[in-house]
């Protein structure tokens, strides 16, 4: 009963910004950093701040696909004893109003058995995004994906060919995310030149929203990102902020908030 | 709670059996679909493969020899080969890999080459290399792997490679791999990345055998030249498993020969600390490619043990797991104390000191006795020369020498 529910969240979410002009705030956590209780009230925290949707790393010990920032809160959230039913737990705490997608490497994900995307989606998870499970990988494991109760949400890159943009979107739902850079996550001084024009090709294939993210930091990147996508990606600035205080990383998101909404319809 | 069936075959390409697969960031896709293209055109092309048997021969030294080795078959009772992947230039199997894997980069056009080291052997084969055709080269290596190999840090050094101390996780050659990848994401263009071992997404697995199975072409000629026959009992240690890989893949369509890898069983396969991926793993994903894993229930994987940095390693090459799961290859596992057996009884015995690595082999094989008819013959692939684990295993003060 929950299966159109919990993937249609996030496309109704899309809807509704698209139909008062505004852009998403997406901020990334990892959960159980810095503690598996701080996660909760930074939850809360960037809800109030103006987050429309919320991404949720599940820790993993060898995230190849993260820099400095998210790989040092993966290690601190694991020696925290997280798990994956243990973030399922901290998003049920939690009880957002706001979409939760879950921010995953595969492995982890295999390992919490078949009803791992039932029961996220009974904890009030709306979306799930698989680092290291492009389309075409793997039939078996993204059909188990495809046919869940979750949006599935695929990666773009900037080296992906137009064909294969085309062909991403169709695996996919939710929102497409668009790395905006070659390299993994992190905390960057400037958005890459190309990015308008990567933008522009991912739209020509694609009807559903891009957001945006890999390096995006600060307010005026994000309000540059938001004059081009639907939404924009704060991670590991988010992470960064969180390691010194909930506070700090509420505060970085309104600030964020402030400078997307500064972008006109 | 009902587990994922790992054996349901994808239907996709690039597979062992179920084992094997792409499983990378999207950035990397179309790196590989050019590797794999760039590599499937140069094997059908004769220069391609006329220049890395020039290199191998003139430069590596190829081919390697097969030595018997009376005094340990004496000890063993039965009749004991040596393929001698110590000799090779660099001192290990390692370097079969990179003159292949950096000659196709060069055909690509990339001008700057990446890879990950465990032990140092295959950073050294690579910065060698590298050195030769003056190409940039940047090692990734662990910290705690480079205090254990501080000569071979030293050794890339020289050969103007840049060495980079990988500080995240356990340190050792697991780290080191996630930080090559890193870097080659965020340089793919420009940049190839050789990866040491039958490891990684598609099509490494397959190209990183392709190079190393020179050595069991040659073993077996050269098995029938000198013994007159193939060889009863193939064996090889395993960590990722390259020189096991490269020592098999002749013998596979050899029903009669048998094929044995040596893992490391560290201080013993019902504690915590070896790494044997085979021997004791689940199937899982790490580093791109569905295989063994040394992981715990929840999917994380478990730090890797061994006295061998060359196999200090929690995953192990897809056709090594299919290889076991068809039982065309049986995998077994040496303790650290046992390899260190190995290590002095093939010093003693017949005068070649051993890669620690190169040690487990040997230490199987030596308490195998009665295993064999008297005139069997058995192939050891002595993978490389301990020069390197000589300060290691001599500071540790528990072999006399």
């Amino acid at each position: 009963m929950s299966v159109t529910i919990s993937s249609e969240r996030i496309a109704e979410q899309f809807a509704r910004l698209r139909a008062s002009g505004r852009r998403a705030l997406v901020p990334y956590v990892t959960a159980g950093h810095p503690s598996p209780d701080e996660t909760l009230a930074l939850l809360s925290g960037l809800e109030d701040a103006g987050a429309d949707v919320i991404e949720v790393g599940v820790p993993f010990s060898d995230p190849m696909a993260d820099g400095p920032i998210i790989q040092a809160s993966s290690q601190q959230a694991l020696a925290a004893g997280m798990t994956f039913d243990g973030v399922l737990d901290t998003v049920s705490r939690a009880k957002l109003g706001v979409p939760i997608v879950l921010f995953t490497y595969l492995n982890p994900l295999l390992a919490a058995g078949r009803d791992a995307l039932t029961r996220a989606a009974e904890a009030g998870v709306h979306g799930v995004l698989v680092t290291d499970l492009p389309v075409g990988a793997d039939a078996e494991r993204e059909q188990w994906l495809g046919d869940g109760p979750l949006a599935f949400i695929r990666l773009v890159a900037p080296t992906t060919p137009q064909a294969r943009m085309a062909e991403i979107s169709q695996h996919g739902s939710g929102f497409v995310y668009l790395i905006s850079r070659l390299g993994v996550t992190g905390v960057r001084e400037t958005l890459p030149p190309d990015l308008p024009a990567t933008v522009r090709r991912l739209r020509q294939s694609t009807q559903l929203p891009i957001c945006v993210g890999f390096g995006v930091s600060r307010p005026e990147q994000a309000r540059a990102v938001a004059e081009l996508a639907d939404g924009v990606v704060v991670g590991s600035a988010i992470v960064r902020a969180a390691g010194e205080s909930v506070e700090s990383a509420v505060t970085l998101a309104a600030s964020l908030r402030a400078a997307i909404d500064t972008v006109s319809p | 709670m009902p587990a994922h069936d790992l054996t349901i075959p994808p239907a996709t390409t690039g597979r062992f059996g179920v084992f094997g697969g792409r499983y990378v960031p999207e950035t990397l896709i179309p790196a590989l679909d050019e590797l794999e293209r760039a590599y499937d055109t140069a094997r059908a092309d004769p220069t391609f493969e006329a220049d890395v048997e020039h290199l191998l021969s003139t430069y590596v030294g190829r081919p390697s020899p097969l030595s018997d080795a009376p005094r340990l078959s004496e000890h063993v009772g039965t009749r004991v080969w040596l393929k001698r992947e110590d000799l090779n230039h660099t001192g290990a199997h390692k370097i079969n890999n990179t003159v292949g894997q950096v000659l196709l980069a060069r055909r690509m056009g990339k001008k700057r080459i990446i890879a990950e080291t465990g032990a140092g052997q295959h950073g050294v084969a690579t910065a060698t290399v590298c050195a030769r055709f003056g190409l940039e080269c940047v090692v990734y290596m662990g910290e705690e792997d480079m205090r254990r190999q501080a000569l071979n840090v030293w050794r890339m050094r020289l050969l103007s490679a840049t060495v980079v101390p990988v500080t995240s996780g356990t340190r050792t050659l697991k780290d080191a791999t996630s930080e090559a990848i890193r870097d080659w994401v965020a340089s793919v263009v420009d940049s190839h990345y050789v990866i040491g071992s039958v490891v990684g997404p598609a099509p490494y697995p397959r190209m990183v055998r392709d190079f190393q199975s020179i050595i069991g072409r040659e073993a077996r000629e050269q098995m029938l030249a000198q013994a007159g026959a193939l060889p009863t009992t193939v064996i090889a240690c395993v960590g990722g498993g390259s020189n096991a890989i490269g020592v098999f893949h002749a013998f596979i369509d050899d029903p009669a020969v048998q094929l044995v890898g040596v893992e490391a069983a560290g201080e013993g396969l019902d504690t915590e600390h070896h790494a044997a991926s085979l021997s004791r793993g689940t199937p899982g994903v790490l580093h791109g490619t569905l295989s063994y894993l040394l992981q715990d229930a929840a999917g994380q994987v478990h730090p890797a043990h061994s006295i061998s940095a060359g196999l200090d390693y929690p995953g192990v090459g897809p056709e090594h797991a299919y290889l076991k799961d068809i039982g065309r290859a049986t995998y077994v596992a040496v303790t650290d104390h046992d390899a260190l057996e190995g290590f002095k009884l093939l010093s003693r015995l017949e005068g070649i000191v051993p890669a620690l690595e190169s040690a487990h082999a040997v230490s199987w094989l030596a308490a195998q006795r009665g295993r064999w008819r008297a005139d069997d013959s058995v192939l050891v692939c002595v993978s490389g020369r301990g020069d390197k684990d000589v300060a290691q295993v001599s500071e540790m003060g528990i072999l006399a020498p």
